[in-house]
């Protein structure tokens, strides 16, 4: 058994690496998503391109504008000179958000008494607008506070807030985004690899050829799956490297835990990519089928948005996909140095629902063969 | 070029996607199920914050100060803990991600008119959650501030902030008019690219090439058919963010279609292209992957804004059409921008579409090897 098993091992390998361009494609492939998810898939906010229409030009308004850069958060891009200036530039992209001080701004705040300030954002992209409004908000409360403060030559009473951010003190997205995309990267090369390796054999018809040896539904499954965990595995471990290296992500917790875990998430991946190959005739229908799959999959497990933030339908979805499970794990691992006595939910879910999707698959293939 | 044998290929595309109805199904279920899930489940607007409290005061005070965390809807306080160590297991399990800690001598220090000070610890491992979230505590901190101090101290500065195109802040008016460059990309990805694979794979390419038909012939009857599914698609997205999910539509539906069935042209070309070079479909599924889903999808500005990427990359991203697309598509959707502010952008899809078009003719050889 473990003979034939093997020799199918060992063809599979053969298939995958005679052509130089699949071989780039299983390797290259995910060294470039991790390259480009590393350095683009950052919802920091800083450096927004601001336009500033500043009507008063006295030294309060040189000051407040002072803190807004060197806050670190604003970037002043264009000084227009007039409102319908101010409204060309935010329609075009320019710039993201203008501020605009009237005339009499200084004076006003000499004399004690209360101004405003006009502040313009581009909503298009909520998430950038709320995180910058926050910013100006909170810059501009501290510069009033400041002023009275100084005015009234005592401290004005405030409430002092001691902000501490646990595991990821500098509030890198990078430090979230990449053990996620590991993740990823790990379920689709594993997905696509399984289910189009069994489905060629049947589109080119080499599938009657297999069945026609001794070899049994079990070990055709086996010798299908195999090749392809090995290679997920040495994807996973080829991105790992480059994430800590490169990206210098820490890593807190144990590799070897780490490494174990992708075993038990790797049962589901791979049963779900064997049952995507009993739906699917042709590559083209598994591929489409792997899409059809794995997008929902990554969008409803916490890669990108938090779960909570879902409807509680979506929420309850999100129960069945293995991702899920192994997110809270790498991230674990990586940014919160957890081990099992925090993870062990997870790392049972994952064996269970592996364990299941597996024997389903696998059932479901040897009907198909048989 | 002859009409006859464009329409032949044409046809016999269409009876070899007709002959697969899980394909075609897939192909018009995916961009609603796409639509469903981004439009419903998937929002970067934060909320419900799961929140840990440990007052160690138990004051009226105190208790207030907690309630506006409640009150303002950002956060959820879930729990209540005793110590400093029972916050540990909350935050490593990531059953809250916020913990508020209130010291002893809070209520005595604001009725002394003393600084009373608060310490907000945050799980910063979701970069974005934790910023946003870190924003609403200092929010909360000064209007709890604001409240103290009573009428004595009014604030001097008011920021008057105003939100364009987009004033309710919803991330779904964000994420929806750029998704439908996402639909397109995947579906080019996924059906155009496997179309010439699939002839050399299963040998048929052979027979193709015996017949007098013309490589541009042989290309634009490969894709029509696909040009259709993705414009069928492409009207059934925008029907679906604007009827079912409200999201405005201020510019002209016209502009929008005209531009969608260039990005479209464009990108089809590109899939076959990809095809061609490919060879085997696993190769060219792989770099169909590669250039044309995960591009559009990281580097077209859809949800990662093209300022914030390394200078490197933001060059990379002017290679890109779906990022004049994503432009396109916000503009015209949230801006209601015209010709007048696109044209660069409409010009450069062109550009991209007949050049990706005419690379294809060049890169196929009629030529069994």
């Amino acid at each position: 058994m473990f003979e034939r098993i093997k020799n199918l091992v060992i063809k599979e390998f053969i298939y995958y690496f005679r052509e130089k361009r699949t071989v780039f494609f299983l390797f290259a492939t995910p060294l470039i998503q991790i390259i480009i998810f590393g350095y683009v898939a950052t919802m920091d906010v800083n450096n927004v391109s601001t336009a500033l229409y500043d009507l008063d030009r006295s030294s309060e308004s040189r000051e407040l504008v002072r803190r807004l850069e060197s806050s670190g958060y604003f970037t002043i891009k264009r000084a227009p000179s007039s409102p319908g200036e101010i409204r060309e530039l935010i329609d075009k992209g320019d710039v993201l958000c203008a501020i605009q001080i009237n005339r009499g701004f200084g004076k006003d705040l000499q004399r004690g008494i209360p101004t405003e300030i006009q502040v313009i954002v581009d909503g298009t992209d909520s998430n950038t607008a709320l995180i910058a409004m926050n910013y100006i908000n909170t810059i501009i409360g501290r510069y009033s506070r400041d002023t009275v403060g100084a005015m009234v030559n005592a401290d004005i009473w405030r409430l002092d807030l001691q902000n501490r951010v646990w595991y990821n003190p500098d509030l890198k997205s990078r430090n979230y985004m990449v053990p996620g995309v590991i993740a990823v990267i790990i379920m689709l090369t594993c997905l696509l690899l399984t289910s189009m390796s069994i489905v060629r054999e049947r589109e080119v018809g080499t599938m009657e050829q297999l069945m026609v040896t001794p070899i049994r539904p079990l070990e055709l499954i086996l010798g299908k799956t195999i090749p392809a965990a090995i290679i997920g595995y040495f994807d996973m471990a080829l991105v790992t490297v480059f994430g800590v290296f490169w990206f210098e992500v820490p890593i807190h917790g144990a590799v070897l835990l780490l490494v174990l875990c992708t075993g038990a998430y790797l049962l589901s991946v791979l049963g779900f990519g064997l049952l995507i190959s009993t739906v699917s005739r042709t590559q083209q229908q598994a591929m489409t089928a792997t899409f059809f799959f794995f997008q929902p999959v990554i969008l409803l497990s916490g890669f990108a948005t938090p779960i909570e933030t879902m409807p509680a339908v979506f929420q309850y979805i999100t129960y069945l996909s293995p991702l899920r499970y192994f997110l809270v794990i790498v991230r674990g691992i990586f940014l919160k140095g957890v081990g099992i006595n925090i993870l062990w939910p997870q790392i049972a879910a994952l064996l269970i629902l592996g364990t299941a999707i597996l024997t389903i698959s696998a059932l479901r293939f040897k009907k198909r063969l048989a | 070029m002859n009409i006859l044998r464009i329409k032949a290929i044409a046809k016999k595309e269409f009876i070899q996607i007709s002959r697969d109805p899980l394909s075609l199904a897939m192909a018009f279920l995916m961009p609603v199920i796409l639509l469903f899930i981004y439009g419903y489940a998937i929002t970067f607007d934060i909320d419900k914050i799961r929140t840990v409290v440990f007052d160690m005061d138990k004051s009226s005070l105190s208790r207030e100060f907690v309630n506006q965390f409640h009150e303002s809807g950002y956060f959820r306080v879930n729990s209540y803990v005793e110590s400093y160590k029972a916050i540990d297991p909350y935050l490593d399990s990531g059953r809250a991600r916020v913990a508020v800690v209130i010291p002893e001598d809070f209520s005595k220090n604001i009725r002394k008119g003393y600084n009373a000070q608060v310490e907000v610890l945050i799980d910063g491992s979701d970069s974005n959650t934790a910023t946003i979230a870190q924003g609403y505590t200092l929010a909360i901190a000064e209007g709890f501030s604001q409240r103290m101090r009573g009428s004595r101290v009014t604030p001097l500065i008011e920021s008057r902030s105003r939100v364009w195109y987009n004033n309710e802040l919803k991330s779904r008016n964000f994420i929806i008019p750029g998704l439908i460059a996402i639909v397109m990309a995947v579906i080019i990805a996924l059906l155009s690219s496997l179309t010439i694979a699939r002839e050399w794979d299963r040998g048929t390419m052979e027979q193709l090439i015996s017949t007098p038909i013309k490589t541009p012939e042989l290309i634009l009857g490969k894709l029509i058919p696909y040009f259709l599914i993705g414009f069928a698609d492409t009207i059934l997205t925008i029907l679906m963010s604007t009827l079912l999910f409200n999201v405005p539509l201020r510019g002209s539906i016209m502009l929008l279609l005209g531009l969608s069935g260039i990005f479209l042209f464009g990108g089809l070309s590109f899939g076959i292209l990809m095809s061609i070079a490919g060879k085997t479909q696993l190769a060219a599924s792989q770099a169909a992957l590669l250039t044309s889903f995960l591009p559009a999808f990281l580097l077209s500005g859809f949800i990662f804004s093209i300022s914030n990427m390394p200078k490197p990359l933001q060059i990379v991203t002017y290679l890109i059409p779906a990022r004049y697309f994503v432009t396109i598509l916000k503009g015209i959707f949230l801006k209601g921008s015209t010709l007048k502010i696109l044209w660069l952008e409409a010009l450069l899809l062109t550009l991209f579409a007949v050049l990706v078009f005419i690379a294809a003719n060049r890169k196929f050889r009629k030529r069994i090897e």
